[in-house]
């Protein structure tokens, strides 16, 4: 469990926690803001003249309209609109009335669960639905005060709905936008106050629960929508990143311009000084037009020295990985209950079993691009950014200013998956404008996007497992290797104490093995593979973690429940018990585990020859934020090894559904993604670069390779819980357990391919 | 100085004539619905029309649409209400939505030479686009809606008063 996200099931997080970033990271890395009053976009629109702004998060102007602004960045998810939803819940405003706008890295948009501008982990929805929900029923409680003095009633007697406070007795009514006109709605709260305000409870709820139209989506269907790649400002010129062929560790030599200059609208060539260590070897060709800058790029001739990763290579990765894997003394404990050395050594049957996942790339649609431009003292970044505390500084850290004179300017985003967690792109945006002294919009080739990714780091896990003479698991040691990526980040607040306190964890690539399956003795280890930390510095990739641990545990258990005789349904079902710290977790895992069993018609009849029906169950992300999900995955396998993918069974489990439509989309896009993992999405590194450099090599889903997907959601009242990636992490043990029922192949490594899946047929 | 007819209107652009299509509409005409993915026609974000064809603008140069009819996203309809655009909110389909430009354009083309398209075919003629965030399927009931939309239109308006 992370330490930082403690939240229970019961309270209201706790809100002291909202300081642990600024209070904690080093200096520099905190206060990634703008102090110049009037600066910031937000700021702008929140001081227009007779608007009514009852909190930070939304404004209501003289003509009714209310505009919330939102401090997550929205990267499809549609967490501009949730938010407005959960305001206009308490509001009482008219949907027709809601807009949206994107915050700046002020603090005082910051989360008020994390402290932080960060978007990711599924946390956004839980984390921010309390003080939504307050600020929207402050701003109804003082529209009502005006209106009842206006009317001469009492407050009590009035009404809220559709941004209209009517009086039933009188007939009187007055709408919002009578009453900000009227300039008499001032009325302001203390935290204390917020604190005190009596919520709705579910029964009550008009919006929450309704699958209202996005607000955004109008937008991303004429063309209108504005992505960082969309920035365009006065005077502005544009770079063409030159990047070495190792992805990190490598340092210019030498750069000959002498071509380049003979390319028009040429400006100069930058190569940068990144003294936050987020990239090296970076060289930007600067140009009036991107098209020129492309060609400037490409007649640079610039040489490196390769630096110590220039010779690794996947391969060296792994076995490095092995190498740290076998030492009794590696890595922290993450979870260390009972006596896995004595319970191993008297077990009944022990299994021992290998699990690796690939690199993985991001990929998102929208290649990586930031506008930087100097105004006076002021750096203003345009950039889409799920980070923007942290992007923030390292903009300054490439600017040498200090981070309050950095201001992030929030766009939508062109899909994130976490790739937009990093500030790379700011690094050579804010270096080529100093030093042309011009606005300059920097744009990833995709080349660039793939090979500079901050990959889905490669893993390697063993697991040694033992059943009691009942076919009992009663001992689990499991091992994961990888690089660490978010011990990357330098904020010690990210890293999680080690269970016998002998260090502090990167707990973002264990999360998942700490599962709700009650093993008296068991133990996790995580183990830091330094190599791969150096040559493939890694990054968040959608559900980060439980991609890979989940891979390993649900094919385990699926294997232990072979060697026990047992369905391995059921053998999960048994180890769901609900005993000791896992109660509650373990019961609800049970039941999401169960809708999908009778979704699928999982064990109702017999499926023809080469076709198997596999199960997974997760509970992604941590422990403490889980969404409660099942997979029954339904596969066809021909004798050449080729699986084709009949039917994903999906079910979940989010407690409270704010918008059921977008949850479908969500868990149908996670389950997808899923798949492209498990099966399409490969990656490799060869003399330190990244071999895949476009869609052609580095494949994910198309339309034709989407199966038959069914999606079963389950919202039981509990708090709401995160959708964005649970089903992502479920997908590909239910398949690789499907092909095992299929045709008796065990695959344990992703992604699956036919050639290992024919191999291992035959090994049957 | 090539000139290039976008969106009904001509427009002579500033721009070598092996400029791709893509970054002259970006950037000198600053019309962003049209993307950038790959730089390749891999992906299909940047795709237009060319004389009612879908391409990639990113693997079309300027020289060679000189006199042609190109149509953007921006251009499609008057005010974003191509049966296709209206299916795209109906289905609620943008996730991120920086590919729903391409999809667009791509279904349009489609949909301009085959008014009854089957699933089948939809999935051969929009293989090529890509969506990272993966709305494949809705997409698919957003192109079969728009498309029993369009019939229905088009079968309203030719009824004949008898």
């Amino acid at each position: 469990m992370n330490t930082h996200v403690k939240i229970t099931q019961a309270e209201p997080a706790d809100l002291s926690r909202r300081s642990f970033l600024v209070g904690s990271a080093t200096a520099g890395l905190a206060l990634g803001y703008s102090a110049v009053p009037g600066l910031l976009g937000a700021d702008q629109a929140f001081a227009a003249a007779g608007n009514f702004d009852p909190s930070v998060w939304y404004s209501i102007a003289p003509d009714g309209l209310v505009t919330i602004t939102c401090g997550k960045a929205d990267m499809g998810q549609h967490i501009a609109s949730t938010m407005a939803q959960i305001i206009s819940e308490e509001l009482g405003s008219n949907w027709k009335d809601m807009r949206v706008q994107l915050a700046s890295n002020d603090p005082k948009f910051n989360d008020p669960v994390l402290g932080a501008q960060i978007t990711g982990g599924s946390w956004s929805t839980m984390m921010n639905f309390d003080a939504m929900s307050r600020a929207g029923a402050a701003g109804r409680m003082a529209l009502t005060e005006a209106a009842a003095a206006a009317m001469g009633v009492p407050a009590g007697e009035l009404t809220v709905k559709d941004s209209v406070i009517s009086h039933a007795k009188s007939k009187k009514s007055m709408t919002f936008a009578d009453i900000v006109k009227s300039g008499k709605a001032t009325k302001t709260f203390t935290p204390d106050e917020l604190k005190a305000i009596k919520l709705k409870t579910p029964d009550q709820y008009t919006m929450i629960g309704q699958s209202v139209p996005q607000l955004d989506i109008p937008s991303k269907t004429n063309g209108t929508a504005k992505y960082g790649i969309d920035v365009m400002l006065p005077g502005m010129v544009y770079g063409k990143i030159v990047m070495p062929p190792v992805r990190y560790g490598a340092t210019v030599k030498s750069v000959d311009d002498s071509a380049a200059k003979k390319v028009p609208g040429f400006i100069k060539a930058v190569t940068l000084d990144d003294k936050t260590g987020t990239t090296t070897g970076w060289v930007v060709a600067v140009a009036n037009t991107y098209s020129n800058a492309k060609k400037a790029a490409e007649a640079l001739k610039v040489t490196y020295d390769g630096g110590p990763n220039a010779k690794l290579s996947s391969q060296s990765l792994l076995d490095e990985a092995k190498r740290l894997q076998a030492l009794d003394d590696s890595g922290l404990f993450f979870v260390k209950d009972g006596d896995t050395a004595a319970a191993l050594g008297t077990a009944a049957k022990v299994l021992e079993a290998e699990y690796t996942t690939s690199i993985n790339i991001h990929a998102p649609m929208e290649p990586m691009n930031a506008t930087a431009e100097l105004k006076g003292d002021i750096w203003h970044i345009y950039s889409g950014n799920q980070f923007a505390t942290r992007s923030g500084a390292i903009a300054a850290g490439a600017a040498g200013v200090d981070p309050k004179f950095v201001v992030m300017h929030q766009m939508w985003l062109g899909g994130g998956f976490g790739r937009r967690l990093d500030a790379d792109m700011m690094v050579p945006a804010v270096q080529a404008a100093k030093a042309v002294g011009k606005p300059v919009k920097v744009i990833y080739s995709r080349e660039d996007d793939m090979t500079m990714d901050f990959s889905r780091p490669l893993t390697f896990q063993k697991i040694k497992a033992g059943l009691d003479g009942d076919g009992k698991l009663v001992a689990m040691n499991h091992d994961v290797v990888s690089a660490w990526p978010t011990k990357r980040w330098g904020i010690p607040d990210f890293l999680s104490p080690s269970v016998d306190k002998k260090g502090a964890l990167d707990a973002f690539t264990v999360n998942g093995a700490d599962f709700f399956y009650s093993v008296p003795n068991h133990n996790v280890r995580a183990i830091l593979n330094e190599m791969a930390h150096s040559a493939t510095p890694s990054g968040q990739l959608r559900s980060v973690a439980p991609g890979w641990t989940f891979w390993a545990v649900e094919s385990m258990i699926d294997e232990l429940a072979n060697a026990a005789g047992k369905d391995p349904a059921q053998f999960r079902i048994a180890l769901l018990d609900g005993k000791g710290k896992n109660d509650g977790g373990a019961q609800r895992l049970r039941n999401t585990l169960l809708a999908a069993m009778g979704m699928a018609g999982y064990g109702t009849k017999a499926l023809p020859k080469g076709e198997g029906m596999g199960v997974a169950c997760v509970s992604s992300q941590e422990r403490a934020t889980a969404s409660w999900t099942a997979c029954v995955a339904h596969v066809a396998v021909a004798p050449s090894g080729e699986v084709k993918v009949k039917k994903l069974t999906v079910a979940t489990d989010v407690g409270t559904q704010v918008h059921p439509d977008n949850i479908r989309a969500q868990v149908e896009g996670a389950a997808l993604w899923g798949l492209s993992l498990a099966m399409y999405e490969k990656a490799t590194l060869k003399d330190g670069g990244i071999e895949q450099t476009n869609f052609d090599t580095y494949t994910p889903l198309r339309m034709s390779q989407v199966p038959e997907v069914a999606v079963s959601v389950i919202a039981n009242g509990e708090k709401a819980t995160g959708v964005g990636e649970p089903a992502v992490t479920v997908i590909a043990p239910a398949l690789g357990n499907a092909i095992f029922n299929a045709c008796g192949a065990r695959v344990r490594s992703l992604p699956i391919t036919t050639e290992a899946v024919k191999a291992n047929m035959s090994k049957a | 100085m090539p000139s290039l007819n976008i969106n009904g209107r001509n427009m002579s652009v500033e721009a070598a004539g092996d400029t791709p299509l893509l970054w002259v509409i970006r950037e000198q005409l600053q019309m962003t619905g049209t993307k950038f993915g790959c730089g390749a026609g891999l992906c299909g974000a940047c795709t237009v029309h060319v004389n009612g064809e879908a391409v990639r603008s990113c693997q079309t140069s300027v020289s060679d649409v000189a006199g042609k009819k190109i149509t953007t996203i921006e251009g499609l309809s008057a005010k974003g209400d191509h049966p296709l655009q209206k299916a795209w909110i109906a289905e609620q389909v943008p996730q991120c939505g920086y590919c729903q430009s391409g999809q667009i354009m791509q279904a349009a083309s489609l949909l301009s030479k085959n008014a009854n398209p089957t699933k089948d075919e939809v999935v051969a003629a929009m293989d090529g686009n890509l969506c990272r965030c993966m709305t494949y399927s809705r997409i698919q009931k957003a192109i079969l809606r728009a498309a029993a939309d369009m019939r229905t239109a088009s079968n309203a308006g030719d009824r004949r008063p008898t």
